[in-house]
């Protein structure tokens, strides 16, 4: 009787605190759910580069893709760009990719603003915001390490600096 | 922490104060008093049984009704202080929460702020706060209901003398017996309802016992209901967010993974005018100026064929046409999609004609669209221009370069290059809004500004709810609940053969009035005694020593 009550109490307090839980757990996560949780596959997309050039992320399997969400407006964004060039170029050889996905601006401003800091790696134009409500972005600049197997490694918000653009890059080696 | 055993035969719990079955008064202290506390029919309240493991102390804890009411209070307070200033997310952005609240509220907005107050209905201990009453409800519930359930379901026609005394309704007939009047009795009270058991001569009426489950069942609608806010934070069943959209723009709607696209052909913002709408506005419009009449925004749904990958240029197929009007929500697939916010006349295009400074003659007209420019204008004859530079919202930056604030076109400059037949390597103008720079000196030729058009901007809310009907069925079983225990009440009527007397006891969980006028009526003719009230009886002794 006493061994039955306390296994009923057990039993009721567990489910109680597993909502009450799970409820604290959802609330404080909310804020930085991104739709694309670290650990998952990241959601397939397809942009055309300044070039006339089309990038399919899915296409890039087996190579480490370092993903950029930017605006010429955003002065994190543009302190961090040659950094990510510089970068770039170490690891170009190495099997990484960077795509640098501009949201809904003009051609001239992303065209010249990339001249401007002579960026060699492929901009592309995210016209309509679907990459952008796919991919959950709030704040600009965003990061999104995707590994050779199309495995979102690490999501970084905010100004990077050149070395932590290394270990990023280093992160996604294949 | 042994069962107790009556005289009469029965086994109660341990912590038992009248017993189950026949009423005796168990417990010593309970026996000093002359009315009983009829409350949960003095059965054990299961918290007070055991305390011996953690899980006990805890349960024990949640089990007392003092904690949840001081639970209750907190909250209470803890809601209100959070009523007194804005909470953040109501804040406008122009500077960070921290510096806001001092600057706005000075020393006790610093002080909410850096107690947490300004995001207090998703603290952590907020939240702590009422999922504790959650779980207090629980068990308080569970703690009191499956005892009083036994206790009821126990309990016996004949009754312990101590028992019937100590009822608030008890009166005692001298040399009577119930035999006689043993038919007549059951039958008035049959009649009035009172489902009636016998046993040796003795009665026990009882009705509307179901009206004691009353406050169970509402707090079962209360755990449902907050069960329902709990869903809230299960991916999918919530969605509430923004949606902007420009006039002419087609944009995904957020959250449906792709599927949906919405155009926006036309904002439309209406105010009563006084000399088309009805008269009785006149006063009105006069009194307050421009008075909206209508926000509207009349769009197309898309829904996207096939798999297209975003980014690509999904195949639309059309769904419907709607106004979307304020509280006329455009809905498909358990979404809503709301008018509530619009942007009126936003810089859409611009246009300006090449002119030659000094005879003002112009070579043609071009037209930039602000949202996305072309680079080269070509206006015929061998005259054209060349965009080469672009700030939608230009500002000077720190180093006196130009940059852009935003990418919205708030305040727009161009850097254009102009080529004409004398000048075939071409001129570089800066033209921005009311100023025109030319950086290499002094050009021959200038781009004259002639005109704008602009856009209207809609701005919706996507809204998903699929957690109201957990809110509806709490709201619905609460107020079952509250009716059930307000409207009826659990009445028992007690007659009973004790050493050549009938004594006739009563009780009632409210209006006792009620009660003694039904048991004068049975009563009538029988030549039984009506009992009276002791606890009127005691206060109007009282007042009678005091006189």
């Amino acid at each position: 009787m006493k061994k039955r009550r306390l296994y009923v109490r057990s039993i009721i307090l567990f489910v109680l605190l597993a909502a009450v839980a799970y409820t604290l757990y959802a609330n404080f996560t909310k804020d930085n759910t991104m739709k694309v949780a670290v650990g998952e596959k990241a959601p397939d997309f397809v942009l055309t580069d300044m070039n006339g050039q089309k990038h399919r992320l899915s296409d890039y399997k087996g190579q480490g893709v370092f993903l950029n969400f930017w605006g010429t407006w955003c002065k994190p964004c543009e302190t961090e760009m040659p950094y990510i060039n510089n970068q770039y170029h170490q690891y170009k050889e190495k099997g990484i990719e960077v795509l640098a996905v501009d949201i809904k601006e003009s051609n001239v401003a992303v065209t010249k603003f990339a001249e401007r800091h002579s960026l060699d790696f492929p901009i592309m134009i995210d016209r309509d915001e679907q990459v952008m409500t796919e991919y959950g972005i709030d704040p600009l600049p965003a990061t999104f390490l995707i590994d050779k197997n199309g495995v979102v490694v690490k999501y970084h918000t905010g100004q990077l600096t050149e070395k932590e653009a290394k270990d990023f890059m280093e992160q996604i080696k294949p | 922490m042994k069962d107790v055993k009556c005289e009469c035969g029965h086994v109660n719990p341990h912590g038992t104060v009248l017993c189950e079955a026949c009423g005796k008064v168990l417990d010593e202290q309970e026996k000093d008093k002359n009315l009983l506390d009829m409350r949960y029919e003095g059965s054990a309240r299961r918290s007070i049984t055991y305390n011996k493991t953690i899980i006990d102390k805890i349960w024990n804890f949640f089990s007392s009704v003092k904690v949840g009411v001081w639970l209750i209070i907190v909250t209470l307070i803890a809601s209100a202080i959070g009523t007194i200033l804005p909470q953040e997310m109501y804040i406008p952005p122009v500077m960070p929460a921290e510096q806001y609240y001092q600057d706005q509220y000075g020393w006790f907005g610093k002080l909410y702020y850096q107690l947490g107050f300004h995001n207090l209905f998703s603290s952590w201990w907020y939240l702590v706060l009422i999922a504790s009453i959650g779980v207090s409800l629980v068990i308080c519930s569970l703690d009191r209901v499956i005892p009083l359930y036994k206790a009821l379901k126990a309990q016996r026609v004949t009754r312990h003398e101590g028992f019937l005394k100590r009822q608030r309704v008890f009166g005692i007939t001298k040399n009577a017996q119930t035999a006689a009047t043993l038919p007549l009795l059951k039958q008035k009270l049959e009649a009035k309802r009172y489902h009636v058991r016998e046993e040796n001569g003795d009665l026990l009426a009882e009705k509307n016992r179901f009206s004691r489950w009353g406050p169970y069942i509402n707090h079962i609608g209360l755990i449902i209901f907050l069960i329902g806010a709990m869903l809230r934070f299960i991916p999918g069943m919530y969605v509430d967010k923004v949606l902007w959209v420009r006039e002419g723009e087609t944009k995904v709607v957020p959250e449906t993974n792709g599927k949906y696209y919405i155009t926006n052909n036309k904002f439309i913002l209406q105010i009563y005018d006084k000399n088309k709408d009805d008269q009785v506005f006149g006063e009105a419009i006069e009194r307050a100026g421009n008075i909206p009449k209508n926000y509207q925004s009349n769009v197309t749904l898309y829904k996207a064929e096939g798999n297209t990958v975003a980014g690509e240029k999904p195949k639309l197929k059309k769904l419907k046409d709607f106004g979307i009007r304020v509280n006329e929500p455009l809905t498909f697939e358990g979404f809503s999609l709301y008018q509530v916010d619009y942007k009126l006349n936003e810089l859409n295009k611009m246009s300006f004609a090449l002119t030659d400074k000094a005879t003002g003659k112009s070579f043609g007209d071009l037209t930039v669209n602000l949202n996305n420019p072309d680079t080269k204008y070509n206006l015929g004859k061998g005259y054209s221009v060349e965009l080469l530079s672009y700030f939608p919202d230009f500002e000077f930056g720190k180093d006196g370069e130009p940059t852009t604030k935003s990418r919205i076109p708030n305040n727009p400059a161009f850097v254009f290059k102009m080529r004409t037949p004398d000048k075939p390597k071409g001129e570089t103008s800066f033209v921005a809004i009311k100023q025109t720079i030319e950086p290499f000196g002094n050009n021959k030729y200038k781009l004259k500004f002639r005109g704008i058009a602009t856009n209207n901007v809609s701005g919706l809310t996507v809204r998903k709810d699929n957690t109201l009907w957990a809110i509806i069925l709490g709201g619905i079983i609460f107020m079952i609940g509250v009716i059930q225990g307000m409207y009826w009440n659990h009445r028992r009527i007690w007659i009973q053969n004790k050493s050549g007397e009938v004594w006739v006891a009563a009780h009632t969980n409210k209006n006792w009035y009620g009660i003694k006028r039904e048991i004068e009526a049975v009563l009538a003719d029988t030549g039984l005694q009506m009992p009276y009230d002791q606890l009127q009886r005691q206060q109007n002794e009282i007042e009678k020593e005091e006189a």
